[in-house]
Formats: structure tokens, C-alpha cells, sequence
């Protein structure tokens, strides 16, 4: 080697030192997030739903100055052990942080892969109380849990029968029978009677497949028990099944009442047109007052006039918020110092309903609060609280026949 | 649907796995002649039908022909493969999404008394029991209908006495797909349809068929008859998350005191 050749191996060593830490710092500006969704199966509708908000938040997360998100799309095909093993892969490929996945079942699949990998999850939408109770360190939910839903649905409900006068002496439950509505189902009773005011007596408990694609027997069933009110946990797929069986069966109960997703949802309103007013769905909503909730309606407008903002969207961009909020403080995608930004997250500039996000020494984000929403005229507007509310609630519901 | 499967196995002796899937693409079919013409699924269910009688023959002359005499497990992974093709087709087509149609009777009932009969599931019944009685017909009173029950009563004797069995078995799994074709279309006005929604079909299929005794048409009526009475009474009076529980129950009490099911002729 002569002079020259060392001179421009000796550059070019000393230029390669130099610029690999800008390198490093560069690939560390943005952070891998393998984002879990029932995207086919059952559940498709809801988990491309929850996709939208992918799509929209990052534009609005550049806008607030957050770093980037390289987004890793996993499909858990609506099944458990399908959301199992792409948790295992989007990890294996390079995933830092991992959401997901709007099913309990599925979630708490995935959480146990990101606990045993020592990835954080930051759960968008699940509500089975287990989940944040297993002790785990990488887990974080910025969702109520089925109790949180059930108490604020009882003191909304409450709100509305005040207003609207009508107080149903009598309710049928009707749920799903998968992790979310078995949760719901176990939690509804004990909540309940928390609620001493609450004017209806369930008479009757009806548990149902998720998967059913006739559900005439248990609206029958519902329906033969003579309660004046419906109270649903329910997906999308059943409650419009649901819908149809109570307009053929020529029954409509005073009041419809959901505890879960569904009933407000656009393919549901879509679907069932006029039918589809009057059922109100307590549910993890978004307070229009807030700004980066007018954002993010907004954006969504924009990109999806045809589609009105909803839990599934709202939810899923405030996982992808804590995902960013945290990679900004952390300033390294090192999973153990993701989990302890997370852990320490303070956002009260948010969407949902409530004082902002915060988490728990178990990883769950207790501060959240529900909404009331009914379906009038192809539209959602809320009627409870009275707080974050834009209407008044409307009962009884209107017979089908008669619209 | 049940039909279908049973005339399949009867006469070719072939389990038709992919029996599901094809009567989600007759489900398919009547949504998109529902969509672009307005076509009521009562009516495009003959339409439907003859496409899936063409799809069937085609199937069976070109594709399963071939293993008819090989193992049972060939049959089954030839046929599972092609369930697994359809649905992955319909999925590219179509997407996951479930997809209905609105007919004008769609929501509506027939109240006796306390009972309520949504008018849907009543039309659909008329017309399966029309569908139905035109197959025994043809079975019973046409030459080429005699001709495939001598395949299957006897299959070396068709041969010897100089019939088409290999044109008779395409015919006769046409005919299957047909009766599978009408079944799409008429299910199409009661509920709505997915690419995923096809093996929970193929299996109560199953479950009627060997109920009533797999191979006998009269069996296949009357294993659905059964198995829908046991659903929907097991549900209403106990519980309904438990009814497909009551039909399989039915299913293995007829396994243990009549393997060949209701109406089925023992082997020999």
C-alpha cells in the first residue's frame, strides 16, 4: 500500500466513524410498530375500521411534532392463536412496540408473546379485566376494562332515563359469547348493584355465538320473556342479525341499550338505514370539545367523508399517540426504556372522554370515561354525559313498523 | 344444500368437501345478479343454478374423475384444496366483508297466532321443497335419472350393461352442485354472506346427511327437518348458545343406534 492508498483508506475509515452514530441516530428517529387487527374473519369490518386511524393519525402525530412510526400491518384473522403467532413474527421481523389487538381473546394472546419477548404492547381496544392484572411489565391498555364500562354505562343510563322520562321496569341481557361479552356478563350484576336507582330488573340472560349467522331463536327467546328493555353486548355482524330478527318478530323494546361495539357502528347504520335509529350504546367515546379531538375528526372527515369517527378509530390513534409520546422521552427504541416512558406517559392534550392518558402501576389508564350515543337519522350524537353531550336523548324507541 | 352432498355420495361416492365453498360463489352469484339486474334470489336461483350445474360437471369430469378410485384421503385433500382455492378467490373478489341483500320481503313476517315466521325462511322452504321434488322426479321418471341410480346401485353392472358411468358421475355431481347452487341462492335472501362462512355449512351438512342417512335424498329432508327442530327447541328451552349441542347430540345418539343414519341403507 502506498501513500495515497493509506491517505484514502485512512478518510474513509475516519468519515465511516464519523457519520455511523448520525446512522444510528437517524434508523432510531422512527420506531418499528407492528400493529395487530382482526383485518379478515369475523371481525374484519371492525379491524379495518381501526386501520382508518393509521392512515389519518400519523399525519396529525407529525403535526404535534412526535417522531415517526414505521407501521408493521400483522392480520390476526379475527383468531386467537392466528394474533399468537403474528405477535411472534412482527417481533421476529423487527417490531419494537407492538398495538392491537380490538379483541380480549386476541389481546391477551399477543400480550403474553410481548411479555415473554420483553416488547411493549400498547393495547388499543380490549376489555377483559385480566389483562392488566397478570402482573406484566411490557403491557399497557389505554381502554376501560369491562367494569369501567359497565359503571359509567349504569350512571349514564341513569342520566337518560332522568331525561327522557322512561324507565323501563324490566330488561332482557343478551351477550356474545366471546372473552369481551363473557368479561361483560360476569362484571354486569356486580356493577349493577352498585346502581340501587337503576329502574330494570333483568329477567332473563342470553348468551350467543359469535360467529351465528341466524339468531332468530334467541331473539324468540328475548322476546318471549316479555322485558320492556334490550340490554346487548354485541359485534357488528350480530347486532345488525340482531336488528333484522327484532323487525320480523315485530318487537321493539322501549329502550335498546349497548354496552359494546356495534350498534353505532357506520356498516350497522348503513345496513339497516331508518331501522337502525334509537338503540343507545354506552360506550368509550371521544369529548368533541377537545382539540386534538376536533383534529383528528377533522383528518378523519377529510379522508373518510363517508365514514362518522368512532371508539375504533379514536382508540387505535391514541395507542399509535402513547406509542409516539413515548418513543419521543425515551429518545431510544430500547424496549425497557419504551416500557418506562409508557409507564410514565402524561397526555392531557387527548381524544376520549375523560381527563387525558395516564397508566397505572398495572399498566391500565383508569382516568378514561364513557359516553352515551344514540343513532338518529344515519347519525351519532351524544347524549350523555351532560358535559360532552350535543343532544338530548329520545326514548322510547320508535316501532318499527312506524317509521 | 344437505340434498346436494347426499347426491354426491350416493351415486359418485366422492365426500364433497368443498360443498360449502361452492354455495358461498352461488351466494356471490345471486348478490351481484341481485346488485346490477335487481334479480330476487327466488328467481335467480335457476340461473345460479345451471351455473353451478356447468361448475360441477366441469369439476367432476375434469378434476375428480381421476381419483375416484384412488384412496379416500386423496379425494379428501383434492377436495379440501379446492374449497381452499374458492374461498382464497372469493376473498380477492370480494373482500371479508359481509354482504347482503335487501329484497322487498326481507323484513317481513307471518304472525300465527303467537308464533312469528319470517316470510324469508318461509319462501326459501317453498322453494327448496320445489327444488327438491323436481330432483326425486327427475331420479324417479327419466331415463338418465334411472341410469345414475343403476350407477349407484351397482357400479360394475352400469359398466357391464354399457352405460356412460364416467358422464353419468359428472352429471350427477352437477346435479349435486346445482341443488348446492339453488341453496346459496335461497340463503342468500336470509342472510348474508362471507368467504369464511362456508365450512360451518359443509359441517352441518355433514351433520344432516349422516343424520338422515348419508347417500338417501329422503334422508337428507328429513335429517334437516330434525336438526333444525332440535336447534331451535334445544335453544329456546335451554339455552341458545348451546343448540348447535343438541344437534350433535342428536348426531351421536344416531351414530351409536344407526351408523347408517335415520333412513340409510346398511352396507353390505
Amino acid at each position: 500500500m502506498d501513500r495515497r492508498q493509506f491517505n484514502k483508506a485512512a478518510a474513509a475509515a475516519g468519515l465511516a466513524t464519523t457519520l455511523s452514530p448520525a446512522i444510528v441516530r437517524a434508523q432510531a428517529r422512527r420506531l418499528k410498530v407492528g400493529v395487530l387487527l382482526p383485518r379478515s374473519g369475523v371481525q374484519a369490518g371492525i379491524g379495518q375500521d381501526c386501520h382508518r386511524a393509521l392512515e389519518v393519525g400519523s399525519r396529525i402525530l407529525a403535526d404535534l411534532g412526535l417522531p415517526g412510526l414505521d407501521i408493521m400491518n400483522g392480520d390476526t384473522e379475527s383468531n386467537v392463536d392466528v394474533g399468537r403467532a403474528r405477535a411472534e413474527r412482527l417481533i421476529s421481523e423487527g417490531a419494537q412496540l407492538l398495538v392491537g389487538a380490538f379483541d380480549s381473546g386476541q389481546t391477551t394472546a399477543i400480550a403474553q408473546v410481548a411479555e415473554q419477548r420483553g416488547v411493549p404492547l400498547v393495547i388499543n381496544i380490549a376489555a377483559a379485566p385480566p389483562i392488566t392484572e397478570q402482573g406484566y411489565k411490557f403491557v399497557f391498555r389505554n381502554f376501560p376494562t369491562a367494569p369501567m364500562i359497565l359503571g359509567d354505562a349504569f350512571a349514564n343510563q341513569l342520566e337518560v332515563f332522568k331525561a327522557t322520562g322512561v324507565s323501563p321496569k324490566t330488561a332482557v341481557f343478551m351477550h356474545v359469547n366471546d372473552t369481551f361479552g363473557v368479561a361483560m356478563q360476569k362484571g354486569f350484576s356486580g356493577v349493577m348493584q352498585k346502581f340501587p336507582a337503576i329502574p330494570y330488573k333483568v329477567v332473563d340472560t342470553i348468551a350467543y355465538d359469535p360467529a351465528a349467522r341466524d339468531l332468530s331463536v334467541e331473539v324468540t327467546k328475548a322476546r318471549a320473556s316479555g322485558a320492556e328493555a334490550l340490554v346487548m353486548v354485541s359485534r357488528l355482524n350480530d347486532a345488525i342479525l340482531i336488528t333484522r330478527e327484532l323487525v320480523k318478530q315485530r318487537w321493539a323494546p322501549s329502550a335498546i341499550l349497548s354496552m359494546g361495539p356495534g350498534w353505532y357502528e357506520d356498516q350497522y347504520l348503513k345496513t339497516l338505514g331508518k331501522l337502525g335509529d334509537g338503540p343507545i350504546s354506552f360506550v368509550p367515546w371521544y369529548d368533541p370539545n377537545k382539540k386534538l379531538a376536533k383534529a383528528l375528526e377533522a383528518a378523519h372527515v377529510k379522508a373518510h367523508p363517508e365514514i362518522n369517527l368512532n371508539t375504533n378509530h379514536i382508540y387505535t390513534f391514541e395507542a399509535l399517540l402513547v406509542a409516539a409520546d413515548a418513543f419521543k422521552r425515551a429518545g431510544s427504541a430500547d424496549p425497557k426504556a419504551l416500557a418506562d416512558a409508557i409507564r410514565a406517559t402524561n397526555i392531557t392534550d387527548n381524544v376520549s372522554t375523560g381527563p387525558g392518558i395516564q397508566f397505572d402501576a398495572k399498566g391500565q389508564n383508569d382516568k378514561l370515561r364513557n359516553s352515551a350515543i344514540q343513532n338518529r337519522g344515519g347519525k351519532l350524537v351524544v347524549v350523555a354525559p351532560a358535559s360532552a353531550s350535543n343532544a338530548k336523548p329520545e326514548l322510547p324507541v320508535r316501532a318499527y313498523d312506524k317509521r | 344444500m344437505a340434498l346436494g352432498l347426499s347426491v354426491i355420495f350416493g351415486v359418485v361416492r366422492v365426500v364433497n368437501f368443498a360443498h360449502g365453498e361452492m354455495m358461498t360463489v352461488a351466494m356471490y352469484l345471486a348478490l351481484m345478479l341481485f346488485t346490477a339486474l335487481k334479480l330476487d334470489p327466488l328467481v335467480s336461483l335457476v340461473p345460479i343454478a345451471a351455473v353451478l350445474f356447468v361448475f360441477g360437471y366441469l369439476l367432476q369430469a375434469g378434476l375428480i374423475s381421476p381419483f375416484i378410485n384412488r384412496p379416500e384421503h386423496s379425494q379428501f385433500m383434492l377436495l379440501v384444496a379446492v374449497a381452499l382455492i374458492l374461498v382464497n378467490l372469493q376473498l380477492i373478489a370480494f373482500g371479508p366483508d359481509a354482504k347482503g341483500i335487501r329484497t322487498s320481503y326481507s323484513f317481513d313476517s307471518f304472525k300465527l297466532g303467537p308464533l312469528v315466521v319470517d316470510a324469508a325462511k318461509v319462501y326459501a322452504a317453498g322453494a327448496a321443497l320445489v327444488v327438491a321434488a323436481a330432483l326425486f322426479a327427475f331420479f324417479r321418471f327419466t331415463l338418465t335419472g334411472k341410469a345414475i341410480r343403476a350407477c349407484a346401485d351397482n357400479y360394475h353392472g352400469a359398466l357391464v350393461v354399457g352405460l356412460n358411468v364416467r358422464r353419468l358421475y359428472a352429471l350427477t355431481f352437477g346435479l349435486g352442485a346445482a341443488c348446492v347452487g339453488a341453496a346459496g341462492a335461497m340463503l342468500m335472501a336470509v342472510i348474508d354472506v362471507t368467504p369464511a362462512i362456508g365450512p360451518a355449512y359443509t359441517l352441518l351438512a355433514f351433520v344432516i346427511v349422516i343424520t338422515g342417512g348419508l347417500g338417501s335424498m329422503p334422508g337428507a329432508l328429513l335429517g334437516g327437518l330434525l336438526i333444525g327442530l332440535t336447534e331451535a327447541l334445544g335453544g329456546v328451552l335451554f339455552t341458545p348458545s348451546a343448540k348447535s349441542m343438541f344437534a350433535f347430540a342428536l348426531l351421536v345418539l344416531v351414530l351409536l343406534f344407526r351408523p347408517q343414519g335415520i333412513l340409510g341403507r346398511k352396507a353390505a
